[in-house]
């Protein structure tokens, strides 16, 4: 899993019938200290995670897991909200 | 599997439902060299690791799930092993 910050929301009206009823969510990937990293993706959430939360991540084909049985063709799936992260870096 | 570093946890009150129970960490992957490799990659603990731990990093999800102990998880990663020693051939030294 990776963390992220949700930056957007997409939506999307013609779409796979596995995405209907689905949120899709632009997701700023981010490392340990806060800071962005890499580039924004789309996730289809699985917890309710809103605007501007820190969440956690997978990717691939885990990711359409959290909808079974549905079958929904994503990569990339938020599955947590993040209270917190403690760090011990030098 | 890599080798990494346990750099912190991660506390998520609100998560999928497969996930509840699942202890958390932040690793930072290593290089042979012992030095940062890559981005930090959140896993599950299946072997009580602990911070500033050497660890065994898996991150595929169907070697995952078998550490969690439940199928069809939305987990991708998991701190399999802690690592006591490693050993490499010259010109590298063993650490």
């Amino acid at each position: 899993m990776r963390l992220a910050r949700v930056v957007g929301t997409v939506v999307a009206t013609r779409k796979d019938e596995g995405l209907f009823g689905t949120k899709l969510l632009v997701i700023q990937p981010l490392d340990t200290r806060h800071r962005p990293t890499g580039r924004p993706l789309v996730a289809v959430d699985s917890v309710g995670a809103g605007a501007s939360e820190e969440v956690f991540w997978v990717r691939g084909r885990e990711a359409s897991h959290p909808f079974l049985p549905d079958q929904v063709p994503c990569d990339a799936a938020i599955v947590g909200i993040v209270d917190h992260w403690n760090v011990a870096e030098p | 599997m890599l080798i990494g570093r346990v750099v912190g946890n991660l506390v998520a009150t609100q998560k999928h439902d497969r996930l509840e129970g699942a202890k958390l960490l932040l690793v930072q992957p290593l290089d042979l060299a012992g030095g940062n490799q890559g981005e930090t990659v959140l896993a599950i603990d299946s072997v009580d690791a602990g911070v500033g731990d050497r660890v065994l990093l898996v991150q595929e999800g169907k070697a995952a799930m078998h550490a969690l102990g439940r199928g069809q998880s939305a987990v991708d990663a998991a701190v399999v092993g802690v690592v006591d020693e490693v050993s490499l051939s010259s010109p590298r030294r063993s650490r």
